[in-house]
C-alpha cells in the first residue's frame, strides 16, 4: 500500500498516461458504480422508504418520494403488534447456537487434525472432503426423518433449536478452513510451549484459538449469516410459530397485516444483516475470496 | 490473500526427551494416554459427534430410504425400485426436469457473464474499490426470503407494479411478471441473479488480482491492446477459478427451491415447478405424511446426474484447466 493502488497491471502505467484510455475507463467505472448503485442500493433503499410510507401511497404509486407524509408507525406496528420482536429474539438465539456449535466443531476438530494429528487424521478428513462433494438436498429428508424421531433415544427434536444449531454444526467448509489456517502456524512455538509443559488443552486455549482471531472472525462472520438467511430447515423443523425465526415468519406475515407493516418487519430482517456486513466488510470479502480458493 | 507461508526453521534436536516431534506424535500404543492420542480423539469428539449424526448418516440413510417405504407408523418395508419407478411414471418429473434445466441454463446465460464483466472493470478501479465491491455485495447479505418478498411486490403485474412504473417511464410494459407462464421463469432468474452476482464478483476479483502483472506487460510489448490482453491473458489466467464457479453455479441451480417456492409456488400451471420443489412436495406437501421414499428417490436421481454431470465436465475440461 506504499505507492497509490493501482490496478492489476491489465492497463500499464504508459497506457494509463493516454488521455483516451483514462478518460474511456474513468467513463466505463462511473457507468458501472452507477449501474451497482441502482442495482445493489437501489431495492434496499426503496424498502427502508417503503417501510414508513403509508400503505396507500406504496400501492397506488410506489415510486413516489412520500406522497403523503411518512408513516413511522408501520415500524412500531411491525415490532409489537405482528410481533416482529419475538421473532427478531427467536432469530438471535438460532443465530447464537449455531455460532457456537459451529466454532467448537471447527475449532477443535481442526485442531485435532492440523496439530495432535492422530493416526486415523487422513480418514477424517477424507469423509468430511466428501461431504462437500454430495449435494446439499440428499441430506434434506433423512435428516427430517431423524430429526422426528432420533435413533438410539427415540426423541423427536421438532421445535427445539437443537434440531437448528447441531446441524449447521455438520460444515465441511468451517473445518477445512479451520485446519488450513491451522496447519500455517508456526510449530516452533507449539513445540515452545509444551517444553514450557503446556498440555494439549492449553496449548489449545492459549496458544492456537488467540493466534486464530482473523479465521475465527471469518466463520463467525458466516456462521451467524448463514443461520440469520436459512429458511427451509428452520421451516420444516420448527412448526411452532413461537419459537420460528424471522425469515421463517415474514410469508406469513404478509398475509396477516398491511402491505406497510409487512414491509417494515422486511426492513427490520435486513437490519442486522446489513449493519454487520459494513461494520466487518474486509472478513466478509476476504471469506468470499477464501471461499472461492477452497473451492477451486 | 491466504496466510504467508512462516519460514520454517529446521526443528531443533529434541532435549531430553521433552519435546514431541510435530507434526508426527508418538505412536507406541502404550503411550496413547500420554502421547496425546486420547486428547485427540477428546478435541476430535464433537466433529464425530455432529458429522456422523447429521452428515454422514442421513447420507447413507437416504440411499437406504429411497429403496423402502418410510412411514412414522409402521417400520420401513422393502421397495426394491418402486419408488424410482413411480417417481419415473410421475407425469410432473418431466415438466420439473425441464423447468429445472430452463433455470439453470437461463441462470448461466444471465449470472455468467455479467460478474465477470463487472469484476474485470473492478479490477481496475484506481480508488475507492471496496466501494464498489460493497454495493455489488449487498444484496448476498440480504436474507433470500426478503430479497423474494420485497421482489415479488417489485414484480406486481399491475401498471401500479415498481418494476411496471419503472418500465412506463421508458414506454414499455406493463408486463405480467411473475402471473404468466412465459415470464414466470425468467423474472426467478433475474433475482436470482441480482441476489448472487455479487459473490461471484468478489471470487473472480481476487483471482483477477493474483494474475501476474508481467504477463500484462509481456502483452503490451508484444503491443497488445486491451481487448486481446483481457482475452489472451486475463481469462486464461483465471480460467481454473472460471471452470470451478460454473460447474458449481450449476450444481447451485439445479437445487433451486426458495425462488420457486415462494414467488409462485410452482406455478402459473407447473412453468416454475423445479425438481426440488417436487421432492418437497413428496415429503412435506401432503399434510398426512409424507412419500419419504419417492422423496429420498428423486433426491438419489438428482445426486447421481450431478455427480455424473461433475465428472463428465471435469474430464472435458481438464486439458484445458490449470493445475
Amino acid at each position: 500500500m506504499s505507492k497509490p493502488a493501482s490496478g492489476t497491471g491489465l492497463i500499464s502505467e504508459l497506457e494509463w498516461q493516454k488521455p483516451s484510455t483514462r478518460w474511456g475507463m474513468r467513463t466505463l467505472h462511473a457507468l458501472l458504480l452507477a449501474g451497482l448503485v441502482v442495482i445493489g442500493l437501489g431495492p434496499l433503499l426503496w424498502l427502508a422508504k417503503a417501510a414508513i410510507t403509508p400503505t396507500i401511497d406504496t400501492i397506488s404509486n410506489p415510486m413516489a418520494f412520500f406522497p403523503h407524509g411518512a408513516a413511522w408507525s408501520n415500524l412500531s406496528q411491525a415490532w409489537n403488534g405482528v410481533h416482529v420482536s419475538r421473532y427478531f429474539w427467536n432469530t438471535i438465539v438460532i443465530a447464537f447456537g449455531s455460532w457456537a456449535v459451529q466454532i467448537v466443531v471447527a475449532t477443535t476438530g481442526g485442531f485435532a487434525l492440523s496439530v495432535l494429528r492422530p493416526r486415523y487424521a487422513p480418514i477424517v478428513k477424507g469423509l468430511l472432503l466428501a461431504t462437500l462433494f454430495i449435494p446439499a438436498i440428499v441430506l434434506l429428508v433423512p435428516l427430517y426423518v431423524e430429526v422426528v424421531r432420533l435413533p438410539i433415544v427415540h426423541k423427536s427434536l421438532i421445535d427445539s433449536y437443537w434440531a437448528v444449531w447441531l446441524p449447521y454444526g455438520a460444515s465441511a467448509f468451517n473445518v477445512i478452513l479451520v485446519t488450513r489456517f491451522f496447519d500455517n502456524l508456526p510449530r516452533e512455538i507449539f513445540e515452545a510451549a509444551e517444553i514450557d509443559g503446556a498440555g494439549p488443552f492449553q496449548l489449545f486455549w492459549r496458544i492456537v484459538l488467540p493466534m486464530s482471531k482473523p479465521i475465527l472472525a471469518v466463520v463467525s462472520i458466516f456462521a451467524v449469516l448463514v443461520s440469520w438467511k436459512d429458511f427451509l430447515w428452520p421451516y420444516l423443523v420448527l412448526p411452532n410459530p413461537n419459537v420460528q425465526p424471522l425469515s421463517v415468519r415474514l410469508p406469513s406475515i404478509e398475509s396477516q397485516t398491511s402491505l406497510g407493516v409487512f414491509l417494515a418487519a422486511m426492513f427490520i430482517a435486513c437490519l442486522v444483516p446489513i449493519a454487520g456486513f459494513l461494520i466487518f466488510q474486509r472478513s466478509f470479502l476476504r471469506g468470499t475470496g477464501l471461499g472461492g480458493a477452497i473451492k477451486g | 490473500m491466504t496466510t504467508v507461508d512462516q519460514p520454517r526453521e529446521p526443528a531443533l534436536p529434541s532435549e531430553r526427551g521433552l519435546s514431541r516431534s510435530y507434526p508426527r506424535p508418538r505412536r507406541a500404543p502404550l503411550n496413547w494416554v500420554r502421547g496425546r492420542g486420547l486428547a485427540a480423539f477428546v478435541f476430535l469428539l464433537p466433529l464425530l459427534f455432529v458429522f456422523g449424526a447429521f452428515s454422514w448418516y442421513p447420507i447413507v440413510r437416504t440411499a437406504i430410504m429411497a429403496f423402502q417405504h418410510t412411514n412414522f407408523v409402521q417400520a420401513p418395508t422393502w421397495a426394491g425400485f418402486q419408488n424410482f419407478a413411480a417417481v419415473w411414471h410421475d407425469p410432473q418429473f418431466p415438466i420439473a426436469v425441464r423447468n429445472t434445466i430452463y433455470f439453470a441454463f437461463l441462470a448461466l446465460i444471465f449470472g455468467y457473464p455479467i460478474p465477470l464483466i463487472a469484476a474485470v472493470l473492478m479490477s481496475q478501479v484506481r480508488k475507492r474499490r471496496g466501494l464498489y465491491s460493497v454495493l455489488a455485495y449487498l444484496p448476498v447479505v440480504i436474507p433470500p426470503v426478503v430479497g423474494v418478498l420485497l421482489w415479488k411486490t417489485f414484480y406486481d403485474a399491475s401498471s401500479q407494479g415498481v418494476f411496471n412504473t419503472i418500465l412506463h417511464w421508458v414506454g414499455l410494459g406493463p408486463y405480467p411478471w411473475l402471473q404468466s407462464q412465459q415470464w414466470a421463469m425468467p423474472s426467478l432468474v433475474l433475482y436470482s441473479t441480482w441476489a448472487n452476482a455479487g459473490a461471484t464478483i468478489i471470487i473472480y476479483l481476487a483471482a483477477l488480482i493474483g494474475v501476474n502483472p508481467e504477463l500484462y506487460e509481456a502483452a503490451s510489448v508484444d503491443g497488445a491492446g486491451l481487448l486481446r490482453k483481457v482475452w489472451h491473458v486475463t481469462l486464461p489466467q483465471i480460467r481454473g477459478v472460471l471452470l470451478v464457479t460454473m460447474i458449481l453455479q450449476i450444481i447451485g441451480t439445479a437445487q433451486v427451491f426458495l425462488e420457486p417456492y415462494l414467488f409462485t409456488d410452482g406455478g402459473p400451471v407447473h412453468a416454475t415447478l423445479t425438481v426440488m420443489l417436487l421432492i418437497y412436495d413428496y415429503a412435506f406437501g401432503n399434510s398426512l405424511g409424507g412419500d419419504y421414499g419417492m422423496a429420498t428417490a428423486l433426491s438419489l436421481m438428482l445426486a447421481g446426474f450431478l455427480a455424473v454431470f461433475s465428472l463428465v465436465y471435469w474430464r472435458l475440461t481438464r486439458s484445458w484447466s490449470t493445475a
